[in-house]
């Protein structure tokens, strides 16, 4: 993955900023120039709870070929209190005790080891609650 | 807007074609559509391909196969909307007649997935996702699937032996279909017991990785006599419409609401209902797209997809049979050629000429085709002229 565009996707990655419009209050994941919900083009910047809900999800088997050493692991949707969803890997869980609706947390892992040269990709994904 | 007739279609045998070029794949396709009609000479190509540049590193599609197809400087160009690219290039074909702009056109499209590992084909098809939000973290297009197969089986009980009727039941279509990957049986033991992709999907829930191209060619319906000695099929209703690219932002994920759109826009244009169709090709890129997209498409309530296939609804001799081609679950998946296939076999059945799989009073037909995980769809009524 190219540094520049590494780089642009680290704010939300990194740190679960997201962006609320400032007219109406809808948060989005990730940035967007205009609200879909009210048409407003200016947003803040706020930290996003690190508390989720799990929506759906699955066991991924046949994974990309980056996430081969990985298999097999839990993908999820989750929904954020402030309404945004995200997908990312459940992980510390056995399979088993997956189940809709459950409380999970974010927490900032190392996501997958990029190309030949083995460059660390680093972001989010939902744990149990300690 | 003028009306346009459909006066030519071809298939050829899809599969896994190691002795053909993208260029040959489509190049044939064409030939054989050409020949279903008195036309020569075209007015505009239009071909639907999601990914030259990925599978085989070519773009720049609509020169090469106008050049390949023996009419170099023909205006020609590429379409895409992932796998629902054929349905594109389809509409804009139509929208090229309808307007006036151009009279003879042909519709195509085309996929060339084995010239890369299975590694290299899952990266391909990765791009029709959210690259920075879903397959970084791990998503995959069964994944996709398998998120919306729980969330569905959560919400409205669908059941493990429902999705793999979809399977069963599109796969026993396929064997009569001479130019399917695979035309055989499977059985629900087998769906059920075969290799586990993304929970709960198997390798029998999924759509196989293709070789394959399918033409199709349009004309004003004032000149399709002249044009073609075949029995004269028309399209009567168009819709488009697209949706969130990721599916954890969309409203509901147990349902594909720019089918449900797209839907709407068609069966108004064309003056009918759900209940007016007689036989529909849907995109069952996975077991569970099939259910879901028959309720998307008002064929179902919400929730009853799974037990109408059950029940023998959807297959041949059922309310409305669905996929009787083999859908791209049997028939195979290339995918930029995938809306074109639908064209083609609604087609062949309004005009009688399906053999074996032919089913009786064939008058209106409905081809549904998506991209993604359904973040674009386009949707097509046709009719007996």
């Amino acid at each position: 993955m190219f540094p520049a565009r590494y780089a642009r996707e680290m704010p939300h990655r990194y740190r679960l900023e997201a962006h609320k419009c400032k007219q109406c209050g809808k948060v989005f994941v990730p940035r967007r120039e205009i609200c879909d919900k009210c048409g407003a083009t200016e947003f803040e910047v706020i930290r996003l709870s690190d508390r989720v809900k799990l929506v759906t999800y699955t066991i991924i088997h046949t994974p990309a070929s980056q996430f081969k050493d990985q298999s097999p692991y839990a993908l999820g949707i989750c929904e954020f209190p402030e309404g945004v969803r995200l997908t990312a890997q459940v992980v510390d869980i056995d399979f088993a005790d997956l189940k809709t609706g459950m409380d999970l947390q974010v927490e900032f892992r190392r996501i997958q080891t990029d190309g030949h040269e083995g460059i660390l990709s680093y972001g989010y994904k939902f744990v149990p609650v300690i | 807007m003028r009306d346009v007739a459909v006066i030519g279609v071809g298939m050829p045998k899809w599969g896994e074609l190691w002795d053909k070029s993208l260029r040959d794949v489509f190049v044939e396709a064409a030939l054989l559509a050409l020949a279903d009609t008195k036309v020569d000479k075209l007015d505009n190509m239009l071909i639907g391909c999601m990914s030259g540049g990925l599978f085989v590193g070519q773009e720049h599609i609509g020169a090469i196969m106008a050049d390949y197809l023996g009419q170099r400087h023909l205006a020609a160009g590429r379409v895409e909307s992932a796998c629902a690219s054929g349905g594109l290039a389809f509409r804009c074909a139509i929208a090229e007649v309808a307007s006036g702009m151009s009279d003879v056109v042909l519709a195509g499209g085309v996929e060339k997935m084995t010239d890369v590992s299975g590694d290299g084909a899952t990266y391909a098809l990765a791009a029709a996702a959210d690259q920075e939000y879903e397959v970084f973290n791990g998503a995959t297009f069964p994944g996709l699937y398998a998120l919306m197969a729980r969330a569905h089986m959560e919400k409205y009980g669908t059941t493990r032996d429902q999705l793999a009727h979809v399977a069963v039941k599109n796969h026993h279509n396929g064997t009569k279909n001479p130019n399917a990957q695979y035309p055989f049986e499977v059985t629900l033991d087998q769906v059920k017991n075969s290799v586990m992709i993304a929970d709960p999907l198997r390798i029998l829930d999924c759509s196989p990785i293709t070789d394959g191209a399918a033409a199709v060619i349009v004309c004003p319906m004032e000149m399709a006599k002249d044009l073609t000695e075949k029995p004269l099929v028309k399209v009567t209703g168009l819709g488009q419409a697209t949706d969130a690219i990721a599916l954890h932002s969309r409203q509901d994920i147990t349902t594909i609401e720019a089918t449900t759109v797209a839907a709407k826009e068609a069966f108004a244009m064309a003056g009918k209902g759900p209940k007016d169709i007689d036989f529909a090709e849907v995109h069952d890129c996975f077991t569970i797209a099939e259910i879901v997209v028959t309720e998307s498409l008002g064929f179902f309530e919400p929730g009853k997809g799974g037990p109408a296939v059950e029940a023998g609804e959807t297959a041949r001799g059922g309310r409305i049979p669905i996929n009787l081609s083999g859908g791209l679950k049997s028939k195979g998946h290339p995918v930029g050629a995938t809306g074109i296939a639908q064209i083609y076999e609604i087609v062949k059945q309004l005009r009688g000429d399906a053999g074996e799989r032919q089913i009786e009073n064939a008058k209106v037909g409905l081809a549904q085709n998506m991209g993604g995980s359904g973040a674009s769809t386009l949707v097509h009524i046709l009719e007996v002229a």
